[in-house]
């Protein structure tokens, strides 16, 4: 490997080899900061974490190897696997949902309506409130008896729901929250790309007769693809690791029934003091993590070939 | 002008109440100058409370400890489950930012013996330089001695505030059916039955469905059957006969008697479902009671009963809980933090905790006072059921290390019947889970 890299580095450099071995020795003082904090905050603390998950490790007890027993265990703790299907229907309708709405909402901000700089600094307004502060609040709406939300289903003839303090209904319901945050942050990123569309293909596209829903799907959702398959990053990436808006409304509960690995891991290391197999977790929730990006990333290179096919 | 006038009004007000409080206290104020309390001026302590109305009366008077000793004091009150992490951690570390801890027996006790954070103060209660004469351990209730002592009797914190579980039932609805408060577990789900109406939105029972914070509910129960949750042996009994009828009793009270969605509330959402005037019995801690009084809050001012926990088939008991605060083993400041407990928990501040209906002292010396009773907020008969509730009161959790892991999968258990499932089964589902976390951390 050294040899290759160091024959690699000798062909370039080979025009001018006294400037080159210059430059070679003059560039660590650029690269030493970064490699330290690259190493001291990322690589330094996975490499602890994967050493920790192989320890029989308790706050205030000893310390024993283990191997990986933690690992073992995982596999048969029932409330873990559970909590990985529940981090999993959660991203996907935290997912989802918003890129809907928020898709929707930016075709509706991008039409010319009366009032549409007030109305969008509004739409936006739920994502700069702090999660906790509207988890407050949402738990009071939701609550079965005092809640605002079943007193209005009430005018629309719909009986009272149970909303997060049911098992059935929990995750809905806390997608519901984190849909109401999150769709503006969509609208932006989708409104930036319809705002990049030109007006030509929709004037040619007028010109044979195209109805406005063949518009939007043969020129405006191709065109927007890029921008959606972003919001689709940033949200699975924030989905995945929600915690703030889960702890405050059910803690995970009722029961188990919205716990995600997020909170699992939580409890288990700073409630029940037990970080080797706290750790063993969040290995594995990184590794849950890995998989994901690379489908996105997978993903985004699809949409970018695609737009490179059928652009001009 | 007028606001000169009106601080040295305030001023002249509170130093009249200062002085009447001292007066009508009685021995509490000469007591305090027996000890050499300026012994130790000029130290500076640390202090970590949990957020409650015990830390916030300590902190609210904090002023009057430095004037009376010279020590100075940097307190600071959090949440209380990030308060116990936060304690945890920072002991774990061997040099924790505070020399004074408050903490929860029911979950601390055993953690904090067995990892040694805690300076023995047995020798500093015998120093009469350092302990008023009127501290002795017999003053404090069975139970407050329980928590404090380790199993090699060493007092490693004092006992500060109990808190005994009660019923609070709505006398109005109870009279609109003519029933009165129940004496036995039968009468109890009789009385919840009768007093049940959905159509009306009026329900006989309400208690904590939340898991982890719906374990006092079910070990409230499980005491009535004569049954601890863990035995002397420190053998489980939480899948046995008892438990699982227990756990039936649960099942039948919260999902035949109970609001819709119990299975999410906590003590909070159970207080607001009670504080509304359409729940005819509430299970839960004494420190609860204020808002119930209180004429902005509440619907139910006067029409609340404060009862004892019924009889079960097997005995009469009231699930006890407790907070101490004791001294860090690392502090450098061990007689000067002691002194700090020793104030936190002394006749004169224990009076004003009962006295706002913040907490029950551990001291029975404060609850047995006429003078203290009289300046007590709460109905004569709150102080009656904490009396009463005292006499029959068994610890509401095991003593074990895993406590939160006890309540978790025990609370998961207990949720899950709400759903529907069936008793034994999550009994003996929970217990098997728990069992291999109990071994593991006797073993390390």
């Amino acid at each position: 490997m050294g040899t290759l890299v160091e024959q690699q580095v000798t062909t370039v450099t080979e025009p001018a080899p006294v400037k080159g071995a210059g430059r070679r020795t003059s560039f660590w003082p650029f690269v030493i900061p970064a490699v330290v904090v690259v190493g001291s905050v990322i690589v330094f603390p996975w490499v602890f974490t994967v050493w920790m998950s192989m320890h029989e490790w308790t706050v205030g007890g000893a310390r024993n190897f283990t191997g990986l027993a933690n690992y073992a265990r995982l596999a048969s703790d029932t409330r873990f696997i559970a909590s990985i299907g529940n981090t999993l229907v959660y991203t996907f309708l935290a997912v989802i949902l918003p890129l809907f709405f928020g898709t929707l909402a930016a075709l509706i901000f991008n039409s010319r309506l009366p009032f549409r700089g007030v109305l969008r600094g509004l739409f936006v307004m739920p994502m700069m409130a702090t999660p906790v502060a509207i988890a407050l609040v949402w738990t009071m709406m939701f609550h079965p008896q005092l809640g605002v939300l079943n007193y209005l289903l009430s005018f629309i003839g719909i009986g009272p729901q149970e909303w997060v303090f049911s098992p059935r209904t929990v995750i809905p319901s806390l997608v519901l929250v984190e849909t109401w945050q999150w769709t503006p942050l969509v609208m932006l990123i989708v409104l930036g790309g319809l705002a990049a569309i030109p007006t030509e293909p929709y004037e040619s596209a007028e010109i044979d007769g195209a109805n406005a829903f063949q518009r939007f799907r043969y020129i405006t959702l191709p065109m927007i693809a890029p921008f959606l398959m972003v919001a689709v990053i940033i949200r699975t990436i924030d989905a995945l690791k929600s915690f703030d808006i889960i702890y405050a409304i059910t803690q995970g509960g009722p029961g188990t029934a919205s716990e995600t690995i997020n909170l699992y891991l939580y409890s288990v290391a700073f409630a029940y003091y037990d970080v080797g197999y706290g750790s063993a977790i969040a290995v594995v929730f990184f590794a849950l993590v890995i998989a994901l990006s690379l489908l996105m990333l997978h993903l985004r290179q699809r949409t970018k070939w695609m737009d490179l096919q059928g652009g001009p | 002008m007028a606001e000169t006038a009106g601080s040295l009004t305030r001023r002249m007000f509170l130093a009249t109440t200062a002085a009447t409080a001292a007066y009508s206290l009685g021995g509490a104020m000469p007591a305090l100058a027996d000890v050499n309390w300026k012994k130790y001026a000029g130290a500076k302590i640390g202090v970590n409370l949990i957020k409650s109305p015990r830390g916030e009366t300590l902190q609210k008077y904090e002023k009057e400890f430095t004037e009376l000793t010279g020590i100075q004091v940097s307190s600071e009150q959090t949440p209380e489950q990030q308060q116990r992490q936060k304690a945890v951690i920072e002991l774990n570390s061997g040099s924790p930012s505070f020399d004074v801890i408050h903490m929860s027996y029911h979950v601390q006790k055993r953690q904090f013996e067995k990892a040694g954070w805690l300076a023995d103060l047995s020798a500093f209660m015998k120093n009469p330089d350092l302990t008023d004469a009127s501290l002795t351990e017999s003053d404090f209730a069975q139970a407050g001695l329980l928590y404090a002592k380790n199993p090699q009797g060493q007092m490693l914190s004092l006992p500060f505030s109990v808190d005994y579980w009660m019923v609070y039932w709505n006398k109005e609805l109870f009279a609109k059916k003519g029933l009165s408060y129940p004496q036995t577990f039968d009468e109890m789900v009789k009385a919840a039955e009768a007093l049940t109406d959905p159509k009306e939105g009026t329900y006989g029972f309400v208690a904590r469905g939340l898991k982890n914070a719906n374990v006092p509910v079910w070990t409230s129960f499980l005491l009535g059957y004569g049954v601890d949750p863990v035995d002397a042996n420190g053998n489980l009994k939480t899948d046995s006969p008892e438990a699982i009828e227990a756990a039936r009793l649960y099942q039948h009270l919260l999902t035949k008697t109970s609001p819709q969605g119990v299975a999410g509330f906590n003590w909070s959402e159970c207080q607001s479902a009670f504080l509304q005037g359409k729940i005819g019995m509430w299970l839960d801690g004494v420190g609860f009671a204020p808002p119930l009084e209180d004429p902005e809050k509440s619907r139910v001012v006067g029409k609340v009963g404060y009862g004892v926990m019924p009889r079960g088939p097997k005995a009469q008991a009231s699930a006890t809980f407790g907070d101490g605060i004791g001294v860090t083993a690392t502090s450098k400041n061990k007689e000067a933090a002691y002194l700090y407990c020793q104030w936190a928990i002394s006749k004169m501040m224990g009076a004003r905790l009962l006295q706002a209906g913040g907490g029950v002292p551990f001291r029975q010396s404060i609850l047995n006072d006429p003078e203290v009773r009289k300046g007590v907020k709460m109905p004569p008969a709150w102080i009656d059921a904490v009396v009463e509730s005292g006499k029959i009161s068994k610890l509401g959790l095991p003593v074990v290390q895993p406590v939160t892991e006890f309540r978790d999968i025990i609370g998961i258990g207990l949720t899950n019947l709400l759903g529907g499932a069936d008793p034994a089964a999550e009994m003996k589902k929970a217990t098997e889970q728990f069992k291999p976390v109990l071994e593991r951390s006797e073993k390390a």
